[in-house]
């Protein structure tokens, strides 16, 4: 059964119940994106939905996202989950830096997303500013529905994203991490 | 434990210690103190020269025993000279009575550090540093606490700009404290970690620095900070009522209590009666909202020791307690639900079903985790004994709430200090001896049942009939269909969306008792519709600042499961 999956890959046979032949790349899409490890940057209220969305309840292991990984070197997506101000950060943009290619960032919740109500003098105007986001969830604190379903949409991208990330590592292509850190020292500059 | 006084009215206006002032006034120099009339709670305003002697004195006489510093915060008058306040709130734990001093000053004239006195001074000062740039001599690490290193100006004053940001780079951030004790051991032994910001046993927003003798903690650093948003600085800029929204966010694990906390405080300020069954609502969601609390601060303790299954168990009862949040407001989390007068809607018309069902559903997840941890040889071995601190020195750090509780002193607002029907229903204060995280788990699981209990009584009683916001139109909108059909509500609704609520100028301290202990509003009105001023006295910040005294000379795996615990919530303590 859950070879089926594959089945829209068009170098993809499924032979008898227990066989099947494909790529490999398309092997490994598949498996990324049915397991992801993601990294739970929480600072606030949508921590705490996000805890709901791990417990009992919602169980977002269904989905094969439950195992969280406080270590960014084992985790491929950031789940940024509250707010987050000026004095955090450098801290946000090293974990970015720290985790492996291939990485996907969620930016779960308004204030995340950009700034939320807190127009303030203390406060990011949105993840954005210095790293590079996939998913926005909106919503204060979402619900864990709408982080399921933010997280859903994640792996529509990953094949994509699979694609570009060996696409770059075969070329000497200028990283989009430092793409963002001109972005990000603009910014700065601009404020 | 010391034995409580009986309860008095809500804002301790009961003023027997302060009979005993004039004692305590004529020990100074005429002139020094001049009692300030016709406010909500005994007020004096103090010359900054005798501060230290009569803080001193304050707690000490035992007419008047203040032992503890509630709340320190300051307000800024640009037009005035001199221009900042610095506002301390006083309470005596002992005859439940309340005091504030006043200190009016200018930024030259350095404050008196209040730290010899209430240890929990050294975190408020320096918060006032940081807000306002005021001084204070003899604070021994007077730094900036919640904005960031490379922050410039002060971000409470009246002429910051609310918008104003500054950039942070890696290379500027904080370098750690230390009082390191003389002498001793090998230096070259020590070794310094830093856990922290994001680190799961420190909940994502606190930083530990720690310096370690083996596995021994000899002295450490916390920094706070990192989930600073500007809520005092945000209530300025907006009306009364957009306030809400933001208290929510302040403990956010019960945040309907921030809401009752809010809103009660601005409805003295208005003099606004409040409906009863809207009373009756809040007081009964505010137990919920506190059984919540509870759940999430030890299912995550537990977690943070080892154990995950309970954290399971912890979240069924909130996802099952979210639900009734839902149907009354449609939030699940931050329910924005409170308003000055009363609720924002009408109970829904399941709500007693849901309510008996959740009384029903709610203890049997609290009796298997007891029945798995309560003597657990692994749980007991890690906390009982562990990051214990006795009741007088708990006050000295200006504890309350359930950690306070723990230690041995039964002081709880709802029964000190009544409020919605605490005092119409038979309910006890749990109260254990430890002072340990053991006992702090077992307060909680006892405040849970104490909760339920409340609110059966509650439910039996029935839902008060009538509305459920007050029918004054300054306050609350008029029904839509009168405002479609009558041309005075259809004003009166066009002014309140328009301009908002206009509270008359005055000033306010007011209490709830939150998840974590006692959530104090002080709020300064100058007749607008926004306030002048709106500080929140967290109950996490005095504890947290705490959390150094309390893990230094314990090991490093302490530490981690005393945090959990003191139930730190960040958007309380940094506001």
């Amino acid at each position: 059964m859950a070879l089926k999956v594959l089945d829209d890959k068009e170098d993809t046979k499924i032979i008898g119940e227990s066989w099947v032949t494909t790529r490999f790349e398309d092997l490994e899409d598949w498996a990324q994106r049915n397991s992801f490890w993601p990294f739970p940057f929480g600072t606030a209220c949508c921590a705490i939905e996000f805890m709901s969305t791990l417990s009992s309840h919602y169980d977002v292991s269904r989905f094969g996202s439950e195992v969280v990984r406080f270590s960014p070197r084992q985790s491929d997506v950031l789940l940024v989950a509250g707010t987050i101000n000026d004095k955090m950060a450098p801290v946000l943009k090293r974990i970015y830096d720290q985790m492996a290619d291939p990485k996907w960032v969620i930016s779960m919740g308004a204030c995340a997303c950009s700034g939320g109500f807190y127009r303030a003098y203390h406060v990011m105007q949105g993840i954005d500013e210095i790293i590079p986001v996939d998913v926005y969830v909106p919503g204060c604190p979402p619900t864990p529905e709408g982080l399921i379903y933010g997280i859903l949409q994640l792996k529509e991208r990953v094949s994509r994203d699979r694609k570009k990330f060996r696409a770059r590592q075969s070329s000497d292509a200028k990283l989009p991490e430092e793409e963002i850190s001109d972005r990000a020292d603009a910014r700065s500059a601009s404020l | 434990m010391p034995t409580l006084a009986p309860p008095l009215s809500e804002t301790g206006q009961d003023l027997s210690p302060l009979s005993a002032a004039a004692a305590v006034l004529a020990k100074f120099p005429a002139g020094s103190i001049t009692p300030q009339e016709g406010l909500d709670q005994p007020t004096w305003i103090v010359d900054r020269e005798i501060l230290l002697d009569l803080a001193r004195e304050l707690r000490d006489n035992p007419a008047t025993q203040f032992d503890m510093m509630m709340d320190l915060c300051g307000v800024d008058f640009p037009d005035r000279s001199p221009r900042f306040d610095a506002v301390y709130h006083l309470y005596s734990v002992p005859r439940g009575a309340r005091l504030r001093l006043k200190v009016p000053l200018d930024e030259d004239q350095p404050l008196p550090s209040l730290i010899p006195v209430w240890k929990t001074a050294n975190w408020f000062e320096r918060e006032l540093f940081d807000m306002f740039g005021l001084q204070v001599t003899g604070h021994p690490n007077l730094r900036r606490l919640l904005t960031h290193e490379a922050f410039q100006g002060h971000a409470l004053r009246k002429d910051y700009d609310p918008a104003r940001r500054w950039i942070l780079t890696e290379d500027k951030m904080y370098q750690p404290h230390f009082d390191l004790p003389e002498g001793g051991d090998d230096l070259f032994e020590r070794m310094t970690v830093n856990i922290g910001p994001s680190h799961p046993a420190m909940h994502g927003t606190f930083r530990l620095m720690a310096v370690l003798d083996g596995e021994t903690i000899v002295a450490s650093d916390v920094e706070i900070g990192y989930l600073h948003r500007c809520f005092e600085k945000m209530s300025e800029t907006h009306t009364w009522n957009q306030v809400i929204p933001y208290t929510d966010r302040l403990n956010y694990c019960s945040s309907f209590i921030n809401n009752v906390g809010y809103c009660r405080t601005v409805e003295k300020l208005l003099g606004v009666e409040v409906p009863p069954k809207a009373v009756w609502a809040r007081t009964i969601l505010s137990e919920f909202s506190r059984i919540m609390d509870h759940c999430v601060c030890n299912g995550t303790t537990l977690v943070d020791a080892g154990a995950l299954s309970n954290f399971w168990y912890m979240f069924q009862p909130r996802e099952e307690i979210y639900g009734l949040l839902e149907s009354c407001c449609g939030a699940r989390l931050t329910v924005s639900y409170g308003r000055i007068g009363g609720l924002s809607q009408d109970l829904p018309p399941d709500f007693m079903e849901r309510s008996r069902r959740l009384l029903e559903i709610i203890p049997p997840f609290v009796s298997d985790v007891e029945k798995l941890v309560d003597k657990n040889r692994i749980w007991l071995d890690r906390t009982v004994g562990v990051a214990a601190i006795s009741g007088a020195e708990a006050v000295n750090w200006g504890w309350t709430g359930p950690c306070l509780r723990a230690s041995g002193v039964g002081y709880d607002v709802r029964r000190a200090h009544p409020y919605d029907l605490y005092d119409t229903v038979d309910w006890e204060v749990p109260v254990l001896f430890g002072g340990d995280v053991y006992d702090r788990y077992r307060i909680r699981m006892l405040e849970i049942r104490e909760s339920l209990k409340i609110i059966r009584q509650l439910l039996d009683r029935g839902m008060p009939e009538g509305p459920w916001i007050t029918a004054d139109p300054h306050v609350a909108l008029p029904p839509k269909e009168a405002c479609y059909n009558q041309m005075e509500s259809m004003i009166y609704h066009f002014k309140l969306i328009m301009d908002g609520i206009q509270v008359p100028a005055g000033e306010v301290y007011s209490m709830v008792e939150g998840a974590n202990g006692e959530l104090g509003f002080y709020i300064i009105s100058d007749g607008t519709s926004k306030p002048y001023r709106n500080h929140a006295r967290g109950p996490c910040f005095p504890i947290f600042s705490t959390f150094s005294r309390l893990i230094n000379g314990g090991s490093l795996s302490d530490a981690i499961v005393s945090l959990g615990g003191l139930n730190v919530i960040a958007g309380e303590l940094e506001r």
